[in-house]
């Protein structure tokens, strides 16, 4: 074990070990439903059955359509598939440390390996969730009911949706690293996650809050990188027939870049810390 | 390509030794506030320096406690040494913990897969030594049920039967490592003693002296973390023999 690890060496142990990703990843995805009657179907059925309860809730509060909101199931489950993939991923890459002890204790594996496997393969289930927001799309423009009009622009979706991907990765990472010295880590993400939930406009709009636009409370509110990646996947999913005057630059830019730091911060304390990792867990 | 397999040279490791375990932030502040933030420094090796040379059986010998693990763990790269550093050329299958990688919501199949991967295995070369892995921990139709229905002996048949499956360079041993019934125990010796008649190199811990005499060439004996001796095993298992005896 060199001190200096150049940059091919590590690429040649990621290529070596890019194997025990991809069985790391399938072996989540397959354990989630395993012995389950419904199997593969409850990534459906969640976020469906979570749609509908609160629609109900709401929607006497926040539910009028409007021309932002345009259809309220869209709408909430839109911004609701995006909170959960980040809450569900983060907290699995803040397990997976933890979790793997007995295999990180006894062989010599690349430990960034667990926490990714974790994010990637909560991406995966994310991705065929995404089918339940087409169903119920086209449901509502069958029955003609709030129709969402569409065009090629939605494909525009995928930006934000990456975006994303690397802000779940580098807060995942962070936590990692944190949960292996810290386990009130956990506690306290709980505590966050439900937060966040509320901080981030998923049941609600800003301005049905009664924030005016440019108001020090709808700042507060836009700091929030979910608020931007959110804004932005809806401006590709509900309003894909306008989608450029919906889309904010600045959004992509200011959540971009969150992202990324998030991404550096992370990798570089997993990276200064994986050696220490064993004497704690 | 250098002779030596493994190189040693001048590991030192160093465990903090909390009175308590610290690992959550209240714990952390408060000792931090009140200066209690101290633990006892325990060096578990001190300057260990040898060399291992290609088809060599090296016995590793040593009372509890004398870091004879660590000094394995170093080897294996689970644990990286806080001052010096380890050198081993070639494939290295440790036999210390068989099974660390199982799942035991899997089948013993998906398991030979992802225990295989753990290893480091490519997708293609664990396809090709399936059916023999299979075959060698006589698991039968119990292959595809899944592993919390095992025993605690089929779960280390196959553990071996996987991790033996490759080719190795340089192979670990544990002597306390018992492998399922009494027949596939001498299995288990013959696919070991063969390896080792392909030359490959073995480290090999024990606390009998008989059985590296008649297993290793070469022999070192660890006390309190550091190297007492390292050399012919004849001669170094009749100092064993003697430090035993004067304890």
């Amino acid at each position: 074990m060199a001190k200096k690890v150049g940059f091919k060496s590590h690429t040649g142990n990621f290529m070596k070990y890019r194997y025990l990703l991809g069985e790391l990843v399938s072996k989540n995805i397959k354990l989630q439903y395993r012995n389950s009657v419904l199997g593969v179907f409850w990534t459906f059925l969640q976020p469906l059955l979570t749609m509908i309860v609160l629609a109900f809730v709401f929607s006497n509060l926040f539910g009028r359509n409007s021309a932002e909101v345009v259809n309220y199931p869209v709408y909430l489950l839109s911004g609701r598939l995006l909170h959960q993939f980040f809450v569900q991923s983060t907290k699995k890459a803040m397990k997976s440390i933890r979790s793997n002890t007995s295999i990180i204790k006894k062989v010599y594996v690349p430990k960034y390996i667990y926490p990714l496997s974790g994010i990637l393969s909560n991406f995966v289930t994310f991705l065929i969730s995404l089918l339940v927001l087409v169903g119920v799309m086209v449901f509502y423009n069958v029955i003609g009911k709030n129709p969402v009009a569409v065009s090629w622009q939605i494909i525009f979706a995928v930006v934000p949706v990456i975006v994303l991907f690397f802000l779940s990765l580098g807060v995942g990472m962070i936590l990692a690293t944190l949960d292996v010295f810290f386990k009130d880590v956990e506690n306290l993400y709980d505590i966050f996650t439900l937060l966040l939930f509320y901080l981030t406009p998923i049941v609600y709009t800003i301005d049905r809050l009664g924030f005016a636009e440019g108001s020090w409370q709808a700042m507060i509110l836009k700091l929030n990188p979910m608020y931007g990646i959110i804004d932005m996947f809806r401006a590709a999913i509900i309003h894909s027939t306008e989608f450029m005057t919906y889309f904010s630059v600045n959004d992509l830019i200011y959540c971009s870049a969150f992202a990324l730091i998030c991404c550096a911060i992370g990798f570089l304390a997993f990276y200064k810390k994986q050696d220490k990792f064993i004497l704690h867990i | 390509m250098s002779k030596y397999a493994i190189e040693v040279n001048h590991v030192s490791m160093l465990f903090h030794l909390n009175k308590e375990r610290v690992d959550n932030a209240k714990e952390y502040v408060i000792r931090f506030l009140t200066r209690k933030l101290s633990y006892t420094e325990f060096w578990a090796l001190k300057d260990v320096s040898f060399k291992v040379e290609k088809g060599d059986r090296v016995g590793i010998m040593g009372f509890n406690g004398a870091g004879k693990s660590t000094l394995l763990k170093t080897i294996a790269g689970v644990l990286k040494p806080t001052m010096g550093d380890v050198k081993v050329r070639g494939v290295i299958a440790p036999l210390l913990e068989l099974g660390a990688g199982f799942d035991m919501n899997y089948s013993g199949a998906e398991n030979i897969y992802l225990y295989g991967a753990t290893m480091g295995y490519s997708k293609s070369f664990i396809k090709e030594k399936y059916d023999e892995i299979v075959e060698f921990s006589e698991l039968g139709e119990f292959i595809n049920a899944p592993m919390k229905s095992y025993s605690s002996g089929m779960k280390t048949r196959l553990g071996f039967s996987i991790a033996t499956a490759v080719k190795p360079d340089v192979l670990i041993l544990d002597e306390v490592l018992s492998v399922g019934d009494a027949a596939f125990k001498d299995k288990s010796e013959q696919r070991i003693m063969d390896m080792m008649a392909d030359g490959v190199t073995v480290l090999y811990v024990s606390h009998s002296t008989d059985r590296v005499r008649k297993l290793c060439n070469k022999a070192l004996i660890l006390t309190k973390g550091q190297v007492v001796a390292f050399g012919e095993s004849d001669e170094i298992c009749d100092m064993y023999t003697e430090m035993v005896n004067s304890k």
